[in-house]
């Protein structure tokens, strides 16, 4: 059992990571970073950069909590691939980020947030960046 | 002076507010594509083409031109923050552009890109009004034997130097050409290539052409090969030089300019060489050499300008002889013709408030280019963010619809998609798109002058060759086709001489096929498929290292 945290390099990421600290530490779980980027885009601003990831790791290491980092860099559905790897490792709890959106956001885009929280098998924690 | 005061009745036909906005407009559009690695301004026009045959002649035309000059700004943007070119004539300013923006200098390498491309694009533009009408004065007395001549030198030319090999260069113009003779001899009214079928007696809409090479050729490749990992933003402030990097740039940005524009303005140059010269020269002039291939400031300004002017050298045969040098200048030809609009050195006496007009809006983009591109520049990187499949299912929809407007006949939905196919294939085998894009909008050209220089002399062949300017063309064919043998043939008096065999004489790079005899013109530098697939050049950047001796085919590290 682990406590899966998808991480991205920003503000909310790491508002995300904190509770996933929390969480691991609670149920005395291993915890499991997951950045995910999708291969269809040219640039992708939830991909983190390698030594992000790395300090990630050290930071969370240093607190004392089991961490993995895991980078998925293939297809194009986070929701999916979050959801996925939560299967296999036969997470606990997912702990992502969560936000406001614009009524146009929603009218274009699909929320990758409420796909997991519709799909996922286990419970859920969505984070805000100002609570945490 | 009567090109100024041309000029400037030019401007104030310009100057109403709805050629602005098309001209706003175009310069928009014209960016967006140049950022989107793989759809490139040639697409684009191709796209719209149908879409402005409700417009006037004037007002499709500002669009085009401000596409054409956007482009050229716009794939700066993704050489410098992504390392991926948008455009192929911004390859060479990946160089030294991306290198600046992974040491945090980003805002500087996309300041002087669009300085300078203001910069060379003024000037150039400038050169348009004192150089065009020389040489429309001069082409005006030239006649069918001397067309024939030039145009074979724009076959030769594209096909031979452009490209990554000969043989794939010829190969593209025949397949341009076969198409291009696809309808009714319009001499006899005889069926060519027809197989029968009514839908192909009027011969095949360039549209269709363009259309399904440029945009369903890229989207097949693109869905058969493009997965890459994504890439993650590079931060940019706002786009600002400081006085030292002015003090760098404005010398490489007239020296680019001054490369460029001579590029531009000759069959096959294009903006790949003038741009790749130029990065050279500034390589060799710096005053702080130790800093090239780590970001200097010089070798963005100077390819930047270079890709600029030589989009406004294209103008010069584009307008003056009905000659297009690159993928986008062919098009915007097939649209003029598209309005019954014959090109050649008559267009200036027959038009010349549209030619004027479409100069002075050269200079009204330019100027919006700055202004948009300066201060917007992080904005437009946001443009990469947009996944590939939402993109492609709109070019292929754009791409269709297109093709169908031309004549409202489905049959030319199944060409579109043949052709399309085509396209694809020609990627995959490496064939250059621009001798193919050529080949069928100056087949025809080319036939119509090989007839009437032949019919002048009643069938004999002296027709062909007429006077000094066609000797002269048939010259400069015969040079570059007979060049690897040349080339072959001073290698072997070489290594008599000294007898060790020297490796590649006048290679740009470690050429290393010193026994083969290949020409030397065909691995010469980022000469590769003019606007075909830039993406495909920009993985090979993406991946490897510069500056690693691993010697590819179509790319050459400089070597100083």
């Amino acid at each position: 059992m682990t406590v899966l945290v998808g991480y991205v390099p920003t503000s909310l990421g790491e508002a995300t990571l904190r509770a996933g600290v929390a969480e691991s530490r609670r149920r005395s779980e291993p915890l499991l970073v997951v950045n995910m980027s999708r291969d269809d885009v040219l640039v992708d601003a939830h991909r983190a950069k390698s030594d992000d990831l790395d300090r990630v790791e050290r930071d969370v290491a240093e607190l004392g909590v089991d961490v993995e980092v895991m980078r998925i860099e293939r297809g194009s559905d986070p929701a999916d691939a979050l959801v996925r790897v939560a299967g296999e490792r036969e997470a606990s709890v997912i702990v992502i980020g969560l936000r406001h959106r614009s009524p146009v956001g929603k009218l274009i885009m699909g929320s990758a947030a409420q796909r997991i929280l519709l799909d996922a098998r286990c419970p859920v924690l969505a984070v805000k960046e100002d609570t945490a | 002076m009567d090109n100024f005061s041309a000029l400037l009745g030019g401007f104030a036909d310009v100057i109403t507010p709805l050629n602005l906005l098309f001209a706003l407009l175009g310069v928009i559009v014209g960016t967006a594509v140049g950022v989107l690695p793989g759809i490139g301004p040639a697409m684009t026009v191709a796209l719209l083409l149908p879409i402005t045959y409700g417009l006037p002649v004037e007002q499709s035309l500002i669009l085009f031109g401000g596409i054409f000059y956007g482009g050229m700004y716009g794939g700066s943007t993704t050489s410098i923050l992504l390392n991926t070119p948008g455009e192929s004539a911004s390859v060479v300013t990946a160089l030294e552009g991306n290198k600046m923006a992974k040491t945090g200098r980003a805002a500087q390498a996309l300041a002087t890109s669009a300085i300078g491309s203001f910069i060379a694009g003024t000037i150039g533009t400038m050169l348009i009004v004192l150089v065009m009408p020389q040489v429309v004065s001069f082409a005006i007395s030239l006649g069918s034997p001397e067309f024939l001549g030039i145009i074979l030198v724009a076959f030769v030319g594209t096909a031979a130097i452009l490209g990554s090999s000969r043989v794939r260069g010829f190969a593209a113009l025949l397949i341009g050409l076969a198409l291009g003779l696809v309808g009714t001899d319009f001499v006899t009214g005889q069926q060519r290539l027809t197989f029968g079928s009514p839908f192909l007696a009027d011969n095949i809409d360039v549209v269709v052409i363009a259309v399904g090479i440029f945009a369903v050729g890229e989207a097949l490749w693109v869905a058969a090969h493009l997965r890459r990992k994504a890439a993650t933003v590079i931060p940019v402030g706002r786009p600002w030089l400081s006085k030292a990097d002015w003090g760098r740039s404005w010398k490489p940005w007239l020296r680019g300019t001054a490369l460029g524009f001579p590029f531009g303005a000759i069959p096959a140059g294009g903006a790949e060489i003038p741009t790749f010269l130029s990065y050279l020269t500034e390589r060799k002039l710096s005053k702080h050499p130790e800093e090239f291939g780590k970001g200097a400031i010089e070798g963005v300004a100077g390819p930047e300008a270079a890709n600029n002017a030589s989009a406004a050298g294209t103008m010069v045969p584009l307008l003056a002889l009905g000659l297009p040098t690159n993928a986008t200048a062919a098009i915007i030809l097939a649209a003029l013709m598209s309005y019954g609009i014959e090109p050649g050195p008559l267009l200036l006496t027959k038009e010349p408030d549209l030619v004027w007009m479409l100069i002075a809006s050269l200079f009204i983009g330019n100027f919006f280019l700055l202004v948009l591109n300066l201060p917007l520049a992080p904005t437009w990187a946001k443009l990469l963010r947009i996944p590939r499949p939402y993109l492609y299912a709109g070019i292929l929809f754009f791409a269709s619809m297109g093709a169908y407007a031309v004549q409202g006949q489905p049959f030319d939905l199944f060409l579109l998609l043949a052709l399309g196919l085509l396209g694809f294939a020609m990627r995959r085998f490496g064939l250059p798109v621009l001798p193919l894009i050529v080949g069928a909008i100056l087949g025809p050209l080319f036939e119509k002058h090989l007839r009437r220089s032949l019919q002048g002399t009643g069938g004999d062949a002296s027709g062909l060759i007429g006077g000094p300017v066609s000797w002269v063309c048939y010259g400069i064919v015969l040079v570059v086709l007979l060049w690897p043998l040349i080339a072959r043939l001073r290698r072997v008096v070489d290594r008599g001489v000294d007898g060790t065999g020297g490796s590649g004489t006048g290679g740009f790079g470690p050429s290393g096929t010193d026994g083969s005899g290949t020409a030397d013109l065909q691995d010469g530098p980022y000469v590769a498929d003019g606007e075909s697939s830039p993406d495909d050049r920009g993985r090979d950047l993406h991946d490897s290292t510069f500056g690693s001796s691993s010697p590819a085919p179509t790319r050459k590290e400089p070597e100083s």
